[in-house]
């Protein structure tokens, strides 16, 4: 690999990252909540093709038709019986609620799938490449899955601009008490937001356990990474994720051109590089934090 | 039978309490403009009555049917809006994605957006602005429109022209004078005691959380009226 393709190959990457982050940011955008059990609920997406894979004949691909359905109503079920009493008890409780939900999640797909590691058939699609000259090549399912990330994120800018649904979720995330005086029932919407966000996680896992490894407790490192990218592109920005996304899965893959180690590193880095950033610009009077994250 | 009938409702604010024990009936057609000092509850009882805020005693009862227990939305949907003190539209939506939140969730009848914007002539060219944007008097008369769009049987304004210059003042009180004449139930807060005694049907003063006077608009004198705001003579006017 050099340099130009390790940059390419951060980019393909930076989809999977912002499909992974979409939903960290949606919730904390509509709820305030910050979901720490993010990366788990993408591993139990996972687990779920897993599931479908090893007891049918159904492919990876396929297997999405019964996964993203089933991440909504665990979303929606999710948000009205755990995370709506814990957002009625204040702040600080739904981070706890959900430190909890990663802890039970990972034990208990260790008690149901052992704590060995699996991955999930990725077809041809998963060895195929396109090899543009002898410096580039483009692995097709790294393709895809930053065109389907882009797609993803397209709709949900889509539903989120031109239809009722959208606009009672923008309306509540702004000023849930107004929402509700107009009608809207603020819960609801938080519980078509957190299905949403689970639906995408599950999307972002199953992607993830195509590319690499997953065992039970891989959920806190894709927490990790979608953290990184949320506060890389800026909160409550759909199309800043993306950029968030790519900025840490180029810094990744450089990084790791320098020496293989340096993977996960490099991404640290860069976003601890961009927190001190923003922190300096801000007390020095330039407003660079997006909405919320001032707070 | 009264459509709004507030029983010995008491409000707080953690300790401190902002209605005590307050009993009010609103007939149908009426427009009542409750007045008092500031802190005197006025805007808590509005919210109260909107569902915005939990009562800690007493009963609402709407059209006949006990509300106490029911939230905001479910509220709305019966037909209680509420235009809340500052406005509070939503920042980054249009004006006219203000409208169709409201019109969409709220309770169903004859206000539309295309007919709101008819009432309201000076939206029509701010439509696809963002409401952040918008002058004070423009935005108050997006709240004002936003509410009707959630066809109210009950419509409560809070301070529509706090922070407006006198001049907008006039226009956004123009624009709902069509809803003053036309039978329509009204609860207003409003600072201006002229102006709330030149609108209303039924003056309700409040001091320190309790209704200290009532009655109707053109028997009150402005005496009354200002002696009861101020607390004094209590024995008298109460």
């Amino acid at each position: 690999m050099n340099w130009a393709n390790a940059v390419l190959h951060g980019i393909l990457l930076g989809g999977l990252y912002a499909l992974l982050a979409t939903g960290l940011s949606l919730m904390f955008g509509v709820m305030r909540i910050i979901n720490l059990a993010h990366g788990s609920l993408a591993l139990v997406g996972a687990y779920m093709a897993f599931l479908l894979t090893e007891h049918t004949s159904m492919s990876t691909y396929l297997s999405l038709v019964i996964v993203l359905p089933g991440a909504l109503v665990v979303g929606y079920v999710l948000q009205w019986t755990l995370l709506e009493r814990s957002l009625r008890a204040g702040e600080l409780v739904p981070l706890l609620t959900t430190f909890g939900l990663l802890i039970v999640i990972a034990n208990l797909l260790q008690e149901f799938f052992s704590p060995d590691v699996h991955s999930l058939p990725s077809g041809s699609i998963g060895t195929a490449s396109w090899r543009i000259s002898s410096h580039f090549t483009v692995p097709w399912l790294d393709a895809l899955i930053l065109g389907v990330a882009i797609g993803a994120l397209g709709s949900l800018q889509l539903l989120l601009r031109r239809t009722q649904i959208g606009r009672e979720l923008r309306a509540t995330a702004a000023d849930a008490d107004t929402a509700e005086l107009l009608g809207v029932d603020a819960r609801r919407v938080y519980a078509y937001a957190t299905a949403i966000a689970v639906a995408t996680a599950a999307l972002a896992g199953v992607f993830y356990a195509m590319r690499s490894a997953f065992d039970p407790f891989s959920g806190p490192t894709q927490l990790i990474y979608a953290f990184e990218a949320v506060v890389i592109g800026g909160l409550g920005s759909l199309w800043g994720t993306l950029l968030g996304g790519i900025v840490l899965g180029v810094a990744q893959t450089v990084g790791a051109q320098i020496d293989v180690q340096y993977f996960a590193l490099a991404g640290h880095v860069v976003f601890l590089a961009v927190l001190v950033l923003r922190a300096v610009l801000q007390a020095g009077g330039l407003r660079v934090l997006p909405r919320g994250a001032a707070a | 039978m009264s459509l709004l009938e507030v029983h010995g409702v008491a409000a707080r604010h953690g300790l401190l309490t902002a209605v005590r024990n307050l009993d009010l009936a609103v007939e149908e057609g009426e427009t009542v403009a409750l007045i008092g000092a500031n802190g005197a509850g006025k805007t808590t009882l509005l919210r109260t009555i909107a569902g915005a805020h939990r009562p800690s005693e007493g009963r609402i009862v709407f059209d006949g049917r006990d509300v106490t227990r029911l939230p905001a939305h479910r509220r709305a949907k019966l037909g209680i809006a509420l235009v809340p003190e500052g406005r509070r539209l939503f920042p980054n939506l249009t004006v006219e994605e203000n409208l169709r939140v409201a019109a969409a969730a709220g309770r169903k009848g004859r206000w539309t957006v295309d007919e709101v914007l008819e009432t309201f002539p000076l939206l029509e060219p701010l439509r696809n602005r963002r409401a952040a944007s918008l002058s004070g008097g423009q935005q108050q008369a997006t709240a004002i429109a936003r509410s009707l769009l959630t066809n109210p049987r009950l419509l409560l304004l809070d301070e529509v022209s706090l922070g407006l210059a006198p001049v907008v003042v006039d226009r956004v009180y123009d624009a709902l004078q069509p809803l003053f004449e036309a039978d329509s139930t009204i609860v207003l807060v409003e600072q201006d005691l002229g102006r709330a005694l030149s609108v209303a049907t039924r003056v309700v003063c409040m001091l320190e959380g309790r209704v200290v006077l009532e009655g109707p608009a053109s028997e009150l004198t402005r005496e009354q009226v200002t002696d009861a705001y101020f607390g004094l003579r209590r024995g008298a006017a109460a």
